[in-house]
């Protein structure tokens, strides 16, 4: 069975149904936009069942030429890095789904959109063609940007703008990147390819590939987001709808992170090496300026949104100190950090619907009132926190560890970073749910079992990551084991152009 | 001597002459509440040239002594500027039925116009280019004009009238320099004599190409020759400024091309530069202009003058050993333009019927409105920005592939050229996000059948393009104009 297209494309097939019945009743398009997104999430549990753990390369492999007179193929295959990424995507689509009760207006058009995003999300993790990658890394933008314009909250044009204006510019580089690399390929191999295995295999002058580097770390440090490069995304987050924000800090920051272990650190060892202390104190930036901004905000959500900011600087910090802890746990968190900030933003969205505010001041004393909803805010704050126990611990310990042995200074600062977390997330608990009574709330509902359906999962996913991380390692492992030698062998010899084994 | 002419050749030419002059004729016993039959009429015409030149698919013939060639290049380009004017008739009927215009000097006109597009592409000498782009030119001049009483409207024809008629001198005295130092109107001999020596005429014939360049440069609005281009599309018809933008704009491109890449192409190292310039200039001022446009139909004349900009650019890089490259590039990107454009204009021409100011903010509420036509527009501008799924990132992905190949200038002209594509996001949006973002007034419009008709079938076509680019990207290499 053709796992990989299957997981892909399945979301489209609900999309002409609610792009052309016009007078689709709001229940049956939420209806088949969830059934086509758990038939997705039921398929990818499949495709984990085909996965062979034990090796390290590409698997299920599927190949076609797409247009033969471009050179470009539809190329798809998964391996260790990119299997947790498809699955915690065909996961959170449906919960954001589940979770979207408060959008009135325009249900189906909302619905087309979310199915959109899950399908180019996945293709953007499954392409082992750049020119496809490309493809579904632009496609995801315009959805996007729609979720945010049309049913977000307060400034949500002004957001979508900015969001759709970054992101368009680093990935214009990356374009430009990518058909450098193609040119190069048909001098050096005969005939233009866009086939990533193949392309690790040129060799580039070291000005040359450093040059590349930039261009594609730029595109994807722009989606990370980087310190500088990170202010679109508090405004987006802030005015999203809440599925908005969770598919934002889930899926599409991931494809950030994703992009550079994926094209910057196979396809540009060397360069990779040279930038890799800028990249790590960038990363160090975003860790400790993410925390510390976050502290300051009066805005429960916006507080989350730049709590992403600091946890997607140790995914980096992570991936850039090449080591195979340092990498695994990368990888580890770009899953955690979708399960616990997207069940920190579900939460905060569901609690909106309820008081119509986020402001911290206006807050606090919902304890009582909501009991469910605070308790299930505590597990994801905690988890986000990294309490041994639960799934952040394990990839948290992991990035510090691996970035300790490669540079002290490095890991020490990393570790401030997770006492700021605790910090601006405990403190944001206690002034949301704590203190006296609030008699403005009296009355409001707890979660309904929809919710507690959106919820649950996410929950139980982060005890069982918590408890028994091997789930996930023991799949990981092999891949990053081999990209960190991939990456070694040129740090051994700088001036080294070959690349190890594709 | 007595040479023969190919009859099957010109066959959809000769179509084309005999619908214009019925037209015309035919137009004078129909009452005025008939009048609009002209239209079904023309429309057969341009369909039975259609076919005609369907009939020469695979040819290679020339007629009247080499002047006239009916090639793979100029077959591709016929059938475009055929398929555009059925799209510009399509938008025409009801636009010129309701506004009390001279519908039947309104079609012949239009035909003219057509007619010189179809020749455009065979033509490989220089005074038929002439013949062809006046013929162009001549009728758009009137039809540009076209509504009467809009002060807006002559404003439109006299400045298109000044310019077309002062860059068209320019260009016929460079026209004559070519000929006085290389003694033939023919291209391929005018290519092969400036391949030799030119005893010390060296100088002479590279002011001479720039004299044409610089007439063909007013036809495509290259800067610094664009200034006509927003006020005649602003004042003219809305289907007469959907011909402008496209097939009268395409018609410029295809005689560039050939004079370029076929009489001109051993002076590339000269004229590169010239090309490097204008199109660096033209697509930065067009999407600067075009930022602060508040006006529907001047936000997209500028845009089309940015997006000339983007076709300008395969012919900086010609003499870099990408020329076959370059060439299909610019023909695929011009291609694809066109359907874009056309799909944006008619979404405009249902809007013009609303509100005839045709203001962005007057585009506000269209997704609830309209929603297939606020659809299509969105996916024309998402398409002219250069975003995937759309087509028209296969447009610029030639553009750039070329650029890149060719090393050097071709790279750095890439990176501009990005940067040019962000920056047109800014306003490309503007409309979708009035459309679909702002809440407008609830009234459903209605807009004509036809019209609808040609904003789906090009927003279909643009979704088809991008899913497989061959549909259109199969066709430009196969031309052996440039390579042989």
């Amino acid at each position: 069975m053709p796992w990989l297209s299957v997981t892909i494309f399945l979301p489209l097939i609900g999309v002409p149904i609610l792009l052309f019945w016009r007078g689709i009743p709001d229940p049956v398009a939420r209806g088949v936009a969830l059934l086509a997104s758990t038939t997705t999430f039921v398929v990818s549990l499949g495709l984990l069942g085909a996965f062979d753990a034990s090796t390290p390369g590409y698997q299920l492999v599927e190949r076609a030429t797409w247009v033969r007179s471009i050179g470009l193929q539809y190329l798809v295959g998964v391996d260790g890095v990119s299997l947790f990424l498809v699955m915690l995507t065909t996961l959170i689509i449906p919960i954001g789904i589940l979770a979207s009760g408060s959008v009135t207006r325009n249900v189906r058009l909302f619905m087309a959109c979310s199915l959109l995003l899950e399908t180019a999300v996945l293709g953007a993790f499954l392409s082992l063609d750049l020119l496809l990658f490309f493809v579904f890394f632009e496609a995801l933008l315009f959805p996007m940007y729609l979720l945010i314009g049309m049913w977000g909250s307060g400034r949500r044009v002004y957001a979508a703008v900015k969001f759709f204006l970054f992101t368009m510019f680093g990935s214009a580089f990356l374009l430009v990147a990518i058909l450098f690399l193609f040119s190069r390929a048909s001098g050096q191999f005969g005939r233009g390819t866009f086939e990533l295995t193949k392309l690790q295999h040129l060799s580039l002058p070291p000005a040359t590939e450093r040059w590349l580097f930039l261009a594609f770390f730029i595109a994807f440090a722009v989606k990370v987001p980087l310190v500088p490069l990170h202010t679109w995304l508090p405004d987006a987050h802030t005015e999203a709808p809440t599925k908005g924000s969770i598919i934002l800090a889930a899926l599409l920051l991931k494809t950030g992170t994703y992009g550079l272990i994926r094209f910057n650190l196979v396809l540009f060892p060397e360069a990779s090496h040279y930038f890799a202390n800028a990249v790590s104190i960038l990363a160090l930036v975003g860790i400790i300026y993410g925390a510390i901004v976050a502290m300051m905000q009066s805005d429960l959500k916006r507080l989350i949104a730049y709590s992403s900011v600091s946890h997607l600087g140790f995914v980096v910090l992570g991936i850039f100190a090449f080591t195979q802890q340092g990498m695994s746990g990368g990888v580890l968190q770009m899953v955690n950090h979708g399960i616990s900030t997207g069940a920190l933003f579900l939460l905060v969205g569901l609690l909106y619907d309820r008081t119509h505010t986020r402001q911290l001041d206006e807050l606090g004393g919902l304890a009582d009132i909501t009991p469910l909803l605070a308790g299930s805010f505590m597990v994801a704050a905690l988890s986000s926190i990294g309490l041994p126990g639960l799934n952040n611990f394990v990839g948290e310990f992991l990035v510090i560890l691996g970035t300790f042995t490669a540079n002290r200074a490095f890991g020490v600062l990393a570790a401030t970073g997770v006492v700021l977390g605790a910090i601006y997330l405990l403190w944001a608990y206690q002034r949301t749910w704590h203190g006296p009574p609030n008699e403005r709330y009296r009355g409001l509902a707890d979660l309904s079992r929809v919710e507690i359906t959106a919820v649950a999962p996410l929950l139980v996913v982060m005890l069982v990551l918590g408890v028994y991380p091997k789930l996930l390692l023991d799949r990981i492992n092999p891949t990053t084991n081999k990209i960190v030698q991939q990456v070694q062998v040129v740090r051994h010899d700088q001036r080294l152009l070959a690349r190890g084994g594709g | 001597m007595n040479p023969t002419i190919d009859y099957h050749a010109i066959l959809p030419e000769l179509i084309l002459s005999g619908t214009l002059v019925v037209v015309l004729v035919v137009d004078v016993f129909l009452r005025p509440p008939r009048k609009w039959l002209a239209m079904p009429l023309s429309f057969a015409g341009v369909l039975a040239a259609f076919v005609a030149t369907l009939t020469l698919i695979g040819a290679d013939r020339t007629t009247f002594g080499g002047s006239y060639h009916v090639d793979p290049f100029a077959v591709l380009f016929k059938v475009f500027f055929l398929s555009v004017a059925m799209i510009v008739l399509f938008l025409s009927l009801r636009y010129f039925r309701e506004g009390r215009y001279y519908q039947g000097e309104y079609y012949f006109l239009l035909l003219s116009s057509v007619l010189g597009c179809v020749m455009m592409p065979s033509s490989r000498d220089l005074l038929m280019l002439f013949i062809s782009l006046e013929l162009v030119s001549a009728p758009a001049f009137l039809i540009a004009a076209f509504r009467k009483n809009d002060p807006r409207s002559n404003e439109a024809g006299l400045k298109f009238f000044l310019i077309g008629v002062l860059s068209s001198a320019v260009m016929l005295y460079g026209m004559s320099l070519i000929y006085g130092v290389t003694g033939s109107t023919n291209l391929y001999e005018i290519g092969k004599a400036l391949a030799g020596h030119l005893g010390g005429q060296e100088t002479l014939a590279l002011a001479a190409i720039l004299f044409v360049v610089t007439g063909f440069a007013f036809k495509v609005s290259a800067f610094p020759f664009q200034f006509w281009a927003p006020d005649t599309y602003e004042g003219a018809p809305v289907p007469v400024t959907a011909f402008l933008a496209s097939a009268s704009k395409a018609a410029g491109f295809t005689g560039l091309l050939q004079l370029m890449f076929v009489a001109f192409i051993h002076q590339a190292a000269f004229w590169g530069p010239v090309f490097a310039a204008f199109s660096i200039f033209t697509m930065s001022i067009g999407n600067l202009v075009a930022l602060q446009q508040r006006q529907a139909v001047r936000l997209l004349a500028y845009s089309s003058i940015a997006q000339a900009g983007y076709m300008l650019l395969p012919f900086a890089l010609a003499g870099h050993g990408v020329d076959k490259e370059a060439f299909a590039a610019a023909v695929t990107y011009i291609l694809i333009y066109a359907i874009m454009n056309l799909g944006a204009f008619a979404v405009v021409v249902a809007v013009s019927r609303k509100s005839s100011a045709l203001l962005i903010a007057d585009f506000a509420g269209l997704m609830r409105n309209a929603p297939l036509l606020a659809l299509a527009m969105t996916i024309f501008m998402v398409s002219l920005a250069g975003v995937p799924p759309t087509a028209g990132f296969w447009g610029k992905f030639f553009v750039f592939r070329a650029g890149i190949d060719a090393g050097g200038i071709g790279i750095a002209l890439a990176v501009v050229m990005v940067v040019n594509s962000v920056i047109s996001l800014f306003y490309y949006l503007a409309i979708p996000r009035q459309m679909i973002l702002v809440e407008g007034p609830e009234e459903p419009m209605r807009s004509p059948a036809l019209v609808t008709f040609v904003a789906a079938l090009a927003a279909a076509a643009v979704i088809a393009v991008f899913v497989y680019p061959d549909l259109i990207a199969h066709f430009p290499p196969l031309s052996t104009l440039v390579g042989s």
